[in-house]
């Protein structure tokens, strides 16, 4: 399926276009001459909606996807995206709602906001949710905030530290330091679990907090998470709760329930809101009683019978414009209306048995990070016993020649050749089987001779890339010239060609 | 088990076995036992006929655009979306791919990055783009940080107050925590020039939107000169509609260029999810946050794409990364890619004239009838500020009543403009719909 | 794997080499520290004229996987950078102690601080220990 295809600025032609649009229809008002753009957008081609549609539908081929196949991506959720969500958002009440219409023409979708509030909160134990935050980093970025804030709002001024384990996601420091925080590390300790030593350790008066993934990024639950609450509270900090792993713990634990005091939900992992590529994401944050105040608003409330918007009294103010990625709420809010609590329940356990068949069909071979039941998700090591040369990143590129997109690799960071696989519920054991099949395989392959793995992938569209030279010399926009260079072309650059370099 | 989950009981039981357990719930014995399996209430699960039709009732309590003729803007837009947009929007190779960490399974993802950063390039005169911001707002304040960022020791911002206040409230946020001094808008009838005389050597950065928020067009290049002047920098807030007939902020020598991409083919979707545009100068582009694609070759000599300049991002650079940021708007991204390949130079260049006249034609007509006043100054382009002789909010429950969502109520933002309303026009607007909308205003003034 | 660690020069241990030459020493990174991160890709330096206190980061080295701050093994004023690195960072992987040579620097305290940096012996040693540990 090697379908190279141009750039859509080359099959640009001079006068086409692409879509069918009104006449100007009332007398023409004078433009402001020392305003207008004094070019004609360079850069912009031209084309009718055949040629559009087709090179869009033909590079879409060039895509994996969950429709074609497993996606074992450790900490991402990669469950399959049901068909009635994309039928659900596009209702005309809700895909052609003006954000700024009044309440009263919005009854709907406060309605489902509210909803989905209540739906959230009730899976969490937390008292309040707020819908506003736009993908899971800018949940934990309104999180800290709210710390920030709650510290503040009681005189306790010197808090300014943020704890974060060790195996934690890159948002969570990211996230610290964008608020003002300094980052504070903690070990892991021998079992994978955050270390208490290191915790106590760490603790202080400066303490705003913890950031805790639970169950954590090497898909173990935290055995002692209660005893790390308790110690996060008596030293007067707040216990945050990433909920990139939720969807191993649906109706199995409230996060409340041992200790959290705020937590945000991906709603495209866990409530399967689609990944899009790279996104929208949506980030709701749910939290205690004590903190309810200083959440981002607008949040969704009911007044008698009307739904209305209220501004939270503390709150630590707006995180995006209007009320958050309302097309994923009305997905995530179908989502949890199909399946109802007992359903979820089960996405949770299968998510769980699927990732724990995997550790023992491929522990053998592949050692686990850490030899004990997993959650949703297992993290073994690209070391091979029989295969030293092979790295894991081999293995990865190997396993798309098998028809399967790579695990999350060399995450964790603290996993040496970290290979993190998270099945979900939405595969059956029939393709978990194909799957071991074929990462033993490949270790085999390994063993034979290491150019299979080294050469690996030869079934892509593209072979392995040339990631150096992308960021030596970047070329981030299309530049004729410089793809004739890219593609070896023969020909010296006319001065034609110029006219499709975007000069500005 | 629901049609979601594709193991039959047999599956379970042989897995089960294979991980040497009785059951399910033993694999959960971690957990604390007084907290495991707790109480969950939610409603009982619908069928996928009983969702749809609680889903269309309840949708069917909003007004929208398909039920009203919409004059409401102020920061999201009623512009025609071409039928292909939605058609390869619903490719499952786009919608259902994930983040192209693995760029040999990604390609399609990648080439339209590198394509949209092209067509962001050239819509705003910038050099480099990136793959998208959540909406506009957030790329606004992310725009500030990396200008306080990029000159160090600088540590105030300054605002206008014509910019979005929504988008000035998520900047007063996203700074809170790092001793930032932001002004400029605390009078809300202060002038651009008068914003502008407080630039001194302590500004980071200057934010100014054109259109603004009353739909004022402005000269960006006297505001660069100034703003480089002591060192700081220009964030400019645009509208992608309005570049297809107006001065591009690259020319006229903006530094970091933000903007709400949701006119760009995406549905008004009550907010969200939308697309912040955010396009910067080459020589900050280490310092530019968020996803970056670009153009390279494999190991063959074939040409493909790859995300680039990782180093700036959380996922390696941690605490010292340049954002948390974790996402792009993927599929908005799309939407607006095809959207802009679509309309193309005469397009674009089509749907501005469009706004422009009709808008034009609008706000006479208006401000022809009694007790009406234009108060926004020209230049406008589509959006356009009226005083009104009755409360908005009274002038927008009748209009409700004849179908149309009236424009957005100014008085809490902007009190100095007593009642006023601030009304957008598209070329989804006929001229016969602008005549029904005086015809009704005429009536009620 | 095998690191090229030259005798004549002074190390500190975080992998920056200085070499001492009058008044001015020139400052760069070592084979280890440039085998570690693999190919370079881009290489961030201070402006002549700024002064650096030893132990301050003064730049950034990275790879495409990763980024290291480069700190300073002395204190003193930046005297010269090598400019040729911001258009060929891959210098710094091909001749570490030669052409991909990151500033030269006049201190301000060398007798005082050079004391603190390891010779070529202690710092082989030091390179094996940090090996050891992953």
């Amino acid at each position: 399926m090697n379908n190279y295809e141009p750039p859509i600025f080359e099959l640009s032609g001079t006068g086409k276009i692409g879509a069918n649009l009104p006449e100007v229809d009332v007398p023409t008002a004078e433009l402001p001459q020392g305003l207008l753009r004094d070019d004609d957008l360079p850069g912009i081609p031209e084309l009718t909606e055949t040629e559009v549609t087709r090179h869009f539908t033909r590079i879409s081929q060039r895509n994996f996807c969950i429709d074609t196949g497993m996606y074992p991506l450790g900490s991402c959720t990669m469950k399959y995206n049901p068909k009635v969500h994309e039928e659900a958002a596009r209702l005309p009440g809700f895909a052609f709602a003006h954000p700024m219409q009044t309440a009263e023409q919005s009854q709907g979708a406060l309605q489902l906001m509210y909803e989905l509030q209540n739906y959230l909160a009730e899976l969490s134990g937390f008292d309040q949710v707020s819908l506003q935050p736009a993908a899971g980093a800018q949940g934990e970025f309104t999180g800290v905030l709210v710390f920030r804030a709650y510290h503040l709002d009681r005189g306790d001024t010197e808090r300014n530290e943020i704890l974060v384990p060790d195996s934690a996601h890159g948002t969570n420091p990211a996230t610290a330091a964008m608020v003002g925080m300094k980052v504070v590390e903690v070990k892991s300790g021998r079992r994978g679990n955050c270390s208490i030593e290191d915790l106590k350790a760490k603790l202080g008066p400066r303490t705003a907090g913890l950031m805790l993934t639970n169950p954590n990024t090497l898909g173990l639950f935290e055995q002692n998470i209660r005893e790390i609450a308790r110690l996060v509270h008596e030293a007067g900090g707040l216990m945050y709760g990433d909920g990139a792993n939720f969807n191993a713990i649906l109706g199995i634990v409230k996060p409340r329930d041992v200790g959290f005091d705020f937590m945000h939900y991906n709603l495209h992992k866990t409530f399967t809101t689609p990944h899009g590529g790279g996104g929208p994401g949506s980030g709701a944050v749910g939290c205690i009683a004590e903190l309810a105040p200083f959440l981002p608003g607008p949040v969704a409330d009911k007044d008698g019978a009307t739904y209305v918007f209220r501004q939270p009294a503390k709150s630590i103010g707006r995180v995006k414009s209007f009320w958050g990625n309302f097309g994923m709420l009305v997905r995530a809010w179908a989502y949890i209306r199909t399946l109802g609590a007992a359903g979820l329940r089960e996405v949770s356990e299968n998510a769980v048995l699927n990732a724990n068949y995997i550790r023992v069909r491929l522990q053998d071979v592949y050692p686990v990070a850490y030899d004990r039941p997993c959650m949703h998700e297992v993290v073994v090591k690209g070391q091979l016993k029989e295969a030293p040369q092979a790295r894991t990143l081999d293995i990865a590129k190997r396993l798309i020649d098998y028809g399967f997109h790579p695990p999350t690799v060399y995450f964790p960071l603290s996993v040496p050749e970290a290979i993190m696989i998270e099945p979900t519920e939405t595969e059956s054991k029939r393709n978990l089987d194909a799957f071991c099949d074929a990462m033993l395989t490949i270790a085999q392959e390994a063993a034979q001779d290491i150019n299979i793995l080294k050469n690996a992938p030869t079934t892509a569209p593209v072979r392995r890339l040339d990631e150096v030279g992308a960021a030596r010399r970047p070329i981030l926009k299309y530049d004729r010239a410089k793809f004739r260079e890219l593609r070896r072309e023969e020909d010296p650059v006319t001065a034609d060609d110029q006219l499709f370099v975007p000069s500005y | 088990m629901s049609h979601y989950i594709s193991n039959t009981e047999q599956d379970r039981n042989a897995m089960l076995q294979a991980i040497g357990v009785a059951d399910v719930a033993e694999l959960f014995d971690v957990v604390p036992q007084d907290v495991r399996f707790p109480q969950v209430e939610l409603p009982q699960p619908l069928s996928e006929a009983e969702l749809l039709r609680e889903l269309r009732r309840m949708s069917q309590r909003n007004a929208n655009a398909q039920t009203h003729t919409v004059f409401l803007g102020a920061g999201a837009y009623n512009h025609f979306v071409p039928s292909a947009v939605d058609a390869l929007l619903r490719r499952a190779e786009y919608y259902t791919a994930y983040t192209p960490y693995q760029p040999e399974l990604a390609q399609g993802t990648l080439q339209v990055i590198f394509e949209y950063q092209t067509l962001m390039c050239g819509l705003t005169g910038m050099d480099v783009a990136n793959a998208s911001h959540y909406d506009g707002a957030t790329a606004m304040a992310e725009a500030a940080g990396m200008a306080l960022n990029l000159t160090r020791n600088k540590r105030t911002i300054l605002v206008a107050p014509t910019v979005h206040p929504q988008y000035r409230a998520v900047l007063r946020t996203y700074l809170q925590g790092l001793g930032v001094t932001i002004k400029g808008d605390e009078d809300p009838a202060v002038s651009l020039d008068d914003v502008l005389a407080q630039i001194d050597d302590a500004t980071a950065a200057v934010i100014v939107q054109t259109p603004d928020f009353l739909g004022q067009l402005h000269d960006l290049k006297p505001i660069a000169d100034k703003i480089h002047a002591v060192g700081g920098l220009l964030i400019a807030t645009i509208d992608p509609i309005a570049l297809g007939l107006f001065q591009t902020p690259g020319a006229a020598g903006a530094d970091i260029v933000v903007g709400e991409g949701q006119s760009l083919g995406i549905p008004l979707s009550y907010g969200g999810p939308y697309l912040g545009i955010f396009a910067c100068k080459e020589q900050y582009v280490r310092r530019m946050p968020g996803r970056l694609a670009g153009a390279t070759t494999d190991v063959d000599g074939q040409l493909g794409y790859v995300l680039t300049l990782q180093t700036r991002e959380q996922h390696i650079r941690r605490e010292k990364a340049t954002s948390n940021i974790c996402t792009n708007q993927g599929l908005m991204m799309l939407a607006s890619t095809v959207y802009t390949c679509l309309m193309g130079k005469h397009g674009l260049r089509r749907v501005a004239e469009l706004c422009y006249h009709r808008a034009h034609y609008a706000a006479t007509e208006i401000g022809n009838i009694p007790g009406f006043e234009l108060l926004t100054p020209a230049p406008f382009f589509k959006e356009f500020a009226v005083r009104t002789p009755k409360s908005v909010r009274e002038l927008n429950q009748a209009l409700a009543e004849r179908g149309i969502i009236g424009g957005y109520d100014l008085k809490r933002d902007y009190p100095h403009l007593g009642d006023a309303m601030l009304i957008a026009v598209t070329e989804m607007n006929s001229k016969a719909d602008i005549d029904a909308l005086v015809v009704v205003l005429k009536e009620l003034a | 794997m095998a690191y090229n660690t030259p005798d004549d020069l002074r190390y500190a241990k975080t992998h920056e080499w200085v070499r001492v030459d009058g008044d001015e020493v020139t400052i760069g990174i070592s084979d280890y520290a440039q085998q570690a991160l693999g190919d370079v890709v881009f290489a961030e330096l201070p402006s002549v004229g700024r002064t650096l206190s030893a132990g301050e980061p003064f730049g950034v080295v990275e790879s495409v996987k990763a980024a290291s701050d480069v700190y300073a093994p002395l204190s003193g004023e930046v005297s010269a950078i090598n400019e040729a690195l911001l258009d060929a960072p891959e210098t710094l992987n091909s001749d570490p102690y030669g052409e991909g040579w990151m500033l030269k620097l006049r201190p301000s305290n060398l007798e005082g601080e050079q004391n603190q940096l390891l010779d070529a012996a202690a710092y082989t040693q030091h390179t094996e220990d940090e090996a050891s540990k992953h």
